[in-house]
């Protein structure tokens, strides 16, 4: 329950409030970055302080959490921020994604589809799209004042010229309700047209560089193309070792050095599921498969 | 010297009350049109919704100039107690006024004495909380944009009865733009820039 050291969530009052009225704004200007006064929060950069000060300011006693890392309910990042939240909200916590109402990520979104009244908090390193192309904030800023994107076509473009196709695997560029780029985060590509019309509410928090940026439910988000090479998303061409999954995104897992490798869905939630209703893959640890010892 | 006993309270809970408005508040935003409820109990001086009230104890603090209408600053009563409860200056400046509260809607000033942001900062803009007659009986309002799916329909009595025609400046303007909270009582309802009306009926 409530360590009596805190107030519950963990931020104080005030804090809340700047970040709760950056996040109405970022959901009225879909796709821009609001900037915030981000805290230091009890956890290093790059471990999601953004996304966790987003949920802090959001999360009420009736909320259930659910937090993923790279799609997996069962990781340190995930672990130690459900257990954070855990003691200073004592919010209820889950790893079925279909039960929880708030559902922070790191870099990917859940394979079973989302519905209204969820809210996904993405945690975010770089939330500028533009950074690597145009390093000044002054620069970028104006760029999207101005709605001026070419420079990502640009950008694109080159990767056909040397590689024959767009060959940006995450983080891929969208944009949202046809006028901000913006950086999904370095999800990949494979869950973007998962943002496009979400019925779920998803909101970006980036706390090293201090933005905060939303795309309501039923949004138009776009991943940029070109007619010639229209986006296309990619996912490794085997089924799931251990449910068999033909449909959701795969980690490579390495099982040796002799170049032997498995595939395994990367929502862990959406896999054990399958599991569970008996589902199986090559390399499933089904009962049938073990064998006795001694 | 006014004792400050004679004020209305604030929130019961200060910090769980203002997580459940929060949410309403969120909730109408992210879907325009909807009507939210704002649960919390929660004190208010003359003039002021309960809805107002909530919210204005939720989002206002020392960092939000608001700007008060001639209604709500009629008497020294909600200025008193916005000071007291949020700590929020009071400006008479609208155009650098982070929220407005409108008390009497049908004399709404025109929008443009509000601040709209700047292209590279459209989020500098003023927030108008409007205090309306119904937002459950009226007239039908067909809205669509972000947050909505397909069109949704919003029947209330609005003043001024043209505020979706004056809104309609924020499709110009985006990014820039005015948001808008509709209260009535306890319910609200959320008009963000990208809101835009497709038909209205009787």
């Amino acid at each position: 329950m409530n360590a009596p050291a805190y107030n519950f969530a963990y931020l104080d009052e005030q804090t809340k409030r700047m970040i709760r009225r950056a996040i109405l704004k970022a959901i009225a200007i879909p796709g821009y970055q609001v900037p915030f006064a981000s805290r230091e929060m009890p956890m290093p950069y790059g471990w999601g302080t953004g996304g966790v000060q987003v949920t802090a300011a959001i999360l009420g006693p009736q909320d259930v959490l659910k937090v993923i890392d790279q799609g997996s309910d069962d990781t340190t990042n995930a672990i130690s921020i459900r257990k954070f939240f855990g003691k200073t909200a004592g919010v209820a916590t889950t790893t079925a994604t279909s039960d929880a109402t708030v559902i922070q990520t790191r870099h990917r979104i859940p394979e079973a589809p989302l519905h209204a009244g969820q809210v996904l908090v993405y945690q975010v390193p770089i939330p500028e799209p533009l950074r690597f192309l145009e390093p000044r904030e002054t620069e970028t800023r104006r760029m999207h004042a101005l709605a001026e994107y070419g420079l990502m076509h640009v950008k694109l473009y080159e990767d056909i010229a040397r590689f024959g196709h767009i060959a940006t695997s995450y983080a891929y560029p969208v944009k949202v309700n046809a006028r901000y780029v913006m950086d999904p985060s370095p999800t990949p590509k494979f869950d973007n047209p998962k943002m496009d019309n979400c019925p779920a509410l998803q909101l970006f928090g980036a706390g090293r560089e201090k933005r905060i940026y939303a795309i309501p439910p039923h949004t138009d988000v776009v991943s940029l193309d070109f007619e010639d090479h229209p986006f296309t998303r990619y996912r490794f061409d085997a089924p799931c070792a251990l449910c068999g999954a033909g449909d959701s995104y795969l980690d490579e897992i390495v099982t040796d050095d002799k170049g032997g490798r498995m595939f395994v869905c990367s929502d862990t939630d959406y896999c054990e599921s399958r599991q569970l209703a008996g589902h199986r893959g090559s390399e499933s640890a089904a009962p049938h498969k073990e064998r006795a010892h001694g | 010297m006014t004792t400050v006993a004679e004020l209305p309270a604030g929130f019961a809970d200060k910090v769980l009350s203002a997580q459940s408005t929060f949410r309403s508040v969120m909730d109408a935003m992210a879907r325009p049109g909807s009507v939210q409820r704002v649960t919390a109990s929660v004190g208010a001086p003359d003039g002021m919704m309960r809805g107002a009230a909530a919210i204005a104890l939720t989002l206002f603090d020392h960092d939000t100039p608001i700007w008060l209408d001639a209604a709500m600053s009629a008497t020294p009563d909600v200025a008193k107690w916005l000071k007291f409860h949020a700590s929020a200056p009071v400006v008479a400046d609208s155009s650098i006024a982070s929220f407005a509260l409108i008390g009497d809607a049908k004399n709404l000033p025109a929008l443009d004495r509000f601040a709209f942001g700047s292209n590279e900062y459209p989020d500098r803009s003023t927030t108008l909380i409007l205090q309306v007659e119904s937002l459950t009986q009226g007239p039908t309002f067909e809205v669509k944009g972000p947050g909505i799916d397909g069109t949704a329909l919003l029947q209330a009595t609005l003043q001024p009865r043209d505020l979706f025609q004056r809104l309609t400046i924020n499709e110009a303007l985006f990014p820039r733009g005015i948001d808008v909270v509709l209260v009535h009582d306890d319910l609200i309802v959320a008009i963000p820039r990208t809101t835009r009306l497709v038909a209205s009926g009787a």
